[in-house]
């Protein structure tokens, strides 16, 4: 089931949590709604599955706030009639009963008519506790489950009621890294299995990266930016996006003849967007992956002087200082690196192979 | 502060743990336990025989029935109140909510006097209502309406006031996750809320009964002290201390006082089973802090 959420604002005070976004989101895709905290993520979230409401007070000229859910507008129906399945921060398990009550209290508390028997509750309860791998867990009480465990708990439960969209907030920001990763994996396994239409939210651009089909970037309640995780990596569309999604070094220099000029009159040779126009500071962004590093002389290379390196990992990360003292964070293999034969102290050449040009007044 | 406290305790030396322990012994010994064991010397100094016939005469039993019922409209009256105003404050924000928070207090900062003097300005003869409720022969003041009027007023609070901290605490988000789940308003408070706040419910309850039962000054204004009618157990006790019939007074007031026994031992009891059901600590810390009001 597609979401489709228009004009949506939502105010706390004087505190504009959500600035008049709209979005879309495909049928059956997993999107991860990614920003920093106070970003209006999980105001949205909140706002889809009705548990908050948007401002209805739309300024002039502004379109009202609307809510679509596989087509039909929900922004009247009562939280739960949406057919939603969330997913809370903290889970929110029920800690007075047992795992199978927990993940039966949507089926139990539907009204008598369209109630499943006990039988029938009873048999989907296994199923989901079988699917979420926790099957001798049913008799225990949430006080009695790993962080990791009361996760698939709340899984199971939102998912016990066959909902057609399920909405989950910060899923892995209670865990530790070790069983966030492993989570992780699974959830992406478990989506590609039921393809029910998921949002989560995240503040970890690395987890939204890697399980999501869409990514959603969000910033100070707006929208940055939307796409595939290759697009947002490779192609940001601001330098907020830039910033937020991975390492990322940050030059200054300014545009000439359409190309970014750098400190100690370095020229790159690549071509400055068409709003960056001549005569412009520009905020340049490299990935340091994205630089080559030379002993001798490079066209389009920094003069650099490499300060520190840090071999332990699966890449060499040499921290170098460019000319006008900036810092510059480089990445490169290790065969590279033992080719090369540097020292740190060393001057060398940094040229980047590629680099995203904003205007320097762009405001972050 | 933790860290003074881990290097100073443990190392007081022994003169002075003992003599604080002894000290606090003391005391309680002097202000708790040896009125209590007074109470029930004097009760019982005359023998067994008047102290029976003090608590079985006519009036001390219509006194004691007086007492019972009065809680037993009071209590169920209050924690229905109490529950919803807890609701209301712990789990939404609205304008007036500080308001109805020191409202709540009211009861515990006037004196119970005052209290009982309130409604008869309202409702007794010259009182406000006064002559519109005699046109329709309603009494309240020097009725029992008046005496569970006033017994609610005094022991509002008790409920209302075991319950916020616990619901506040435990916050919105199993209210909110039933009713993503498609449970209705009263299936999340009978099946989420309810069971989440049933020990600290009880506790207030305790609490309440206790204070319905005992409750002196504000009874006292408003009961007009007819006996066998409108007196309590504890005006009878007075009644009877004034009238120099010490034995009966005080046998009445052993009854009183086991009440509070009773009192105290069911919150100890419920205090334990609460430490034990409520796994993750939220509830029974509120529980075991409670009781220090």
């Amino acid at each position: 089931m597609s979401i489709r959420v228009s004009n949506i604002t939502k105010r706390f005070g004087r505190f504009i949590a959500v600035d008049d976004v709209s979005l879309t989101i495909p049928d059956g895709q997993l999107v991860a709604l990614l920003g920093p905290s106070g970003s209006g993520k999980s105001t949205l979230l909140r706002i889809i599955a009705g548990l908050e409401q948007p401002d209805t007070m739309g300024e002039k000229g502004k379109a009202a706030a609307a809510i679509h859910l596989a087509g039909a507008e929900v922004s009247a129906t009562k939280v739960a009639e949406r057919g939603i399945g969330f997913v809370f921060q903290h889970y929110a398990l029920f800690r007075h009963m047992t795992v199978f009550e927990n993940i039966a209290f949507g089926l139990r508390v539907m009204p008598r008519a369209t109630r499943p028997t006990k039988g029938e509750i009873a048999e989907r309860v296994n199923e989901l506790l079988g699917l979420m791998q926790i099957d001798s867990l049913g008799g225990r009480l949430p006080s009695q489950l790993s962080g990791g465990q009361r996760q698939r708990v709340a899984l199971a439960r939102a998912l016990a009621t066959k909902p057609s969209v399920l909405l989950l907030d910060e899923p892995f920001g209670a865990l530790d890294a070790k069983v966030r990763q492993g989570l992780r994996k699974w959830l992406r396994k478990l989506h590609d299995e039921i393809h029910v239409t998921s949002v989560f939210v995240t503040h970890d651009q690395e987890e939204a990266l890697e399980l999501a089909d869409r990514v959603v970037v969000m910033n100070r309640g707006r929208i940055e930016q939307e796409g595939t995780p290759d697009e947002l990596f490779h192609r940001p569309a601001t330098p907020f996006v830039a910033e937020f999604l991975g390492q990322v070094n940050l030059i200054k220099g300014h545009i000439h003849n359409g190309h970014a000029i750098l400190a100690g009159n370095v020229t790159l040779p690549h071509n400055a967007p068409g709003l960056v126009t001549d005569g412009r500071q520009a905020r340049l962004y490299i990935r340091p992956h994205e630089i080559e590093l030379s002993a001798t002389a490079l066209s389009h290379g920094l003069p650099v002087r490499l300060l520190r390196v840090r071999l332990a990992g699966p890449t060499v990360k040499v921290e170098a200082l460019g000319p006008d003292s900036q810092t510059l964070d480089i990445e490169l293999s290790h065969d590279r690196w033992r080719q090369l034969n540097l020292n740190p102290g060393d001057e060398a050449f940094a040229r980047p192979s590629d680099v995203r040009i904003f205007p320097d007044d762009y405001a972050i | 502060m933790s860290n003074f406290a881990s290097r100073t305790a443990p190392r007081e030396s022994a003169l002075v743990r003992w003599s604080l322990t002894a000290g606090v012994l003391v005391f309680l010994g002097l202000f708790l336990v040896l009125p209590l064991a007074a109470v029930i010397a004097e009760a019982l100094g005359a023998g067994l025989r008047v102290y029976w016939e003090s608590i079985t005469e006519p009036d001390a039993l219509s006194a004691l029935r007086l007492t019972f019922l009065v809680a037993a409209i009071a209590v169920p009256l209050n924690m229905v109140f109490g529950v919803c105003a807890a609701w209301a404050i712990a789990k939404f924000r609205f304008r007036g909510r500080g308001l109805l928070l020191t409202l709540i207090d009211l009861p515990l900062a006037v004196s119970p006097v005052v209290s009982g003097m309130v409604y008869v300005l309202l409702f007794g003869l010259h009182g406000w209502f006064g002559p519109w409720l005699r046109e329709r022969d309603i009494e309240i003041i020097f009725a029992l309406p008046g005496i569970v009027l006033a017994t609610i007023f005094v022991t509002f609070p008790y409920v209302a006031r075991e319950l916020i901290p616990l619901m506040e605490a435990q916050g919105n988000e199993q209210e909110e996750a039933a009713l993503v789940l498609g449970a209705s308003g009263l299936q999340t408070f009978v099946r989420v809320t309810l069971p989440n706040i049933k020990w600290g419910l009880l506790y207030g309850v305790i609490l309440c009964n206790a204070r319905a039962m005992g409750e002196f000054g504000a009874v006292s204004v408003v009961s007009g002290h007819i006996r066998g009618k409108t007196n309590t157990l504890p005006l009878h006790v007075e009644i009877l201390y004034n009238e120099y019939n010490t034995a009966a007074a005080f046998a009445c007031a052993s009854l009183l006082a086991m009440l509070g026994l009773v009192t105290l031992v069911a919150k100890q009891v419920v205090g334990r089973l609460a430490r034990g059901a409520q796994d993750d600590g939220v509830g029974s810390e509120l529980l075991a802090g409670g009781g220090a009001r």
